[in-house]
């Protein structure tokens, strides 16, 4: 599995050519660099650490700016490892939006939007009441019971209640990339990711 | 706070700018300028299997919306009796061409009075040009 960091950039839509419009999202996938390689002799297990994104040395811990100097490069925002690469990479190579090719299907991983603590209507599509008369005064999106009396007697780990909802690890599978252009760095794929304006992700392949 | 405003706006821009240079690779149709209140002509492919026929679809404008490829435009028109309207992409390969039959002369944008306007009061004005 090859992968790279990228950014979502936005969404807008395209026509194929077929004639069919389509939701498209735009990503920015900058050029890649070979951080680390670590190796079952060395480390216990074989992987690819790639950085992206640029960031101020003075912003930056001393010891991360050891490792990127190691590697050849100025520090970076985003470092993730990538298990199982199929190209074999060294030290300080870049890699980038030349890895994907129009008509390839990928995985998108970020980070969702957060909305904070929610209730079971907006975080689980519970349907409510529906009557706001009828003996209802203070339960129009409630969850209504959340368990039996004497047999069980307990709440069962895993109930729908409310909670945090989004800022979580999504993993969106399958995403067609439609576009390549590799002068702007630039993928476009079918359909929609996970994440806000700018965030970064990781696609892989 | 000035100094992060900036920083947000130089993101902004960036993105917007990827966002417009893809927006910018699609094929586009010359049409011409049009707005609100013109009686225009859409000549619109049609493929039915592999057949093609045109449909020209005339009638009033009723709002642009939207930006950059995304933009649409409501053509309104009463057929039978019946008023139809018809949202086409502005970027659609399948518009042929518009024709600007009428140019209207209109106070608003947006004309959704049109949908319950009797009468008179159903008509768009020609501007004088």
């Amino acid at each position: 599995m090859s992968g790279i960091i990228a950014k979502k950039i936005g969404m807008t839509s395209i026509f194929t050519e077929d004639g069919r419009q389509v939701a498209v999202t735009v990503i920015e996938a900058m050029p890649n660099v070979v951080t680390a390689v670590k190796t079952v002799a060395n480390d216990g297990y074989e992987a690819i650490q790639l950085a992206a994104g640029e960031r101020k040395e003075k912003t930056t811990s001393k010891p991360l700016v050891g490792h990127f100097k190691k590697a050849g490069t100025t520090p970076k925002h985003k470092v993730v490892e990538f298990k199982g690469f199929e190209q074999s990479l060294s030290l300080g190579e870049t890699i980038g939006v030349s890895l994907f090719e129009e008509g390839d299907f990928i995985d998108v991983v970020g980070t969702s939007k957060g909305r904070g603590f929610q209730g079971v209507v907006k975080r689980h599509g519970f349907a409510g009441v529906g009557e706001a008369t009828h003996g209802q005064h203070n339960r129009l999106r409630a969850p209504g019971s959340i368990g039996q009396c004497s047999t069980p007697s307990k709440v069962y780990k895993g109930l729908k209640m409310g909670g945090q909802m989004g800022n979580v690890r999504v993993k969106v599978q399958n995403l067609e990339v439609l576009k390549v252009y590799n002068d702007q760095n630039l993928l476009v794929v079918k359909g929609a990711i996970p994440g806000a304006k700018g965030s970064f992700i990781t696609i892989e392949k | 706070m000035g100094r992060f405003l900036y920083l947000c706006a130089s993101v902004l821009d960036r993105v917007m700018d990827a966002l417009s240079f893809v927006q910018s690779q699609v094929q586009r149709v010359e049409l011409p300028n049009f707005k609100a209140g013109d009686t225009v002509s859409v000549h619109y492919r049609i493929v039915e299997g592999d057949k093609e026929r045109k449909q020209i679809f005339t009638g009033v404008v009723i709002q642009r919306r939207g930006t950059g490829t995304t933009e649409t435009f409501t053509v309104r028109k009463i057929s039978n009796g019946v008023g139809v309207e018809r949202i086409y992409p502005l970027t659609s390969p399948f518009i042929e061409r518009v024709v600007v039959n009428v140019v209207g002369k209109v106070r608003r944008a947006r004309l959704f009075y049109l949908r319950t306007a009797k009468g008179k009061k159903a008509r768009v004005k020609a501007a004088k040009i």
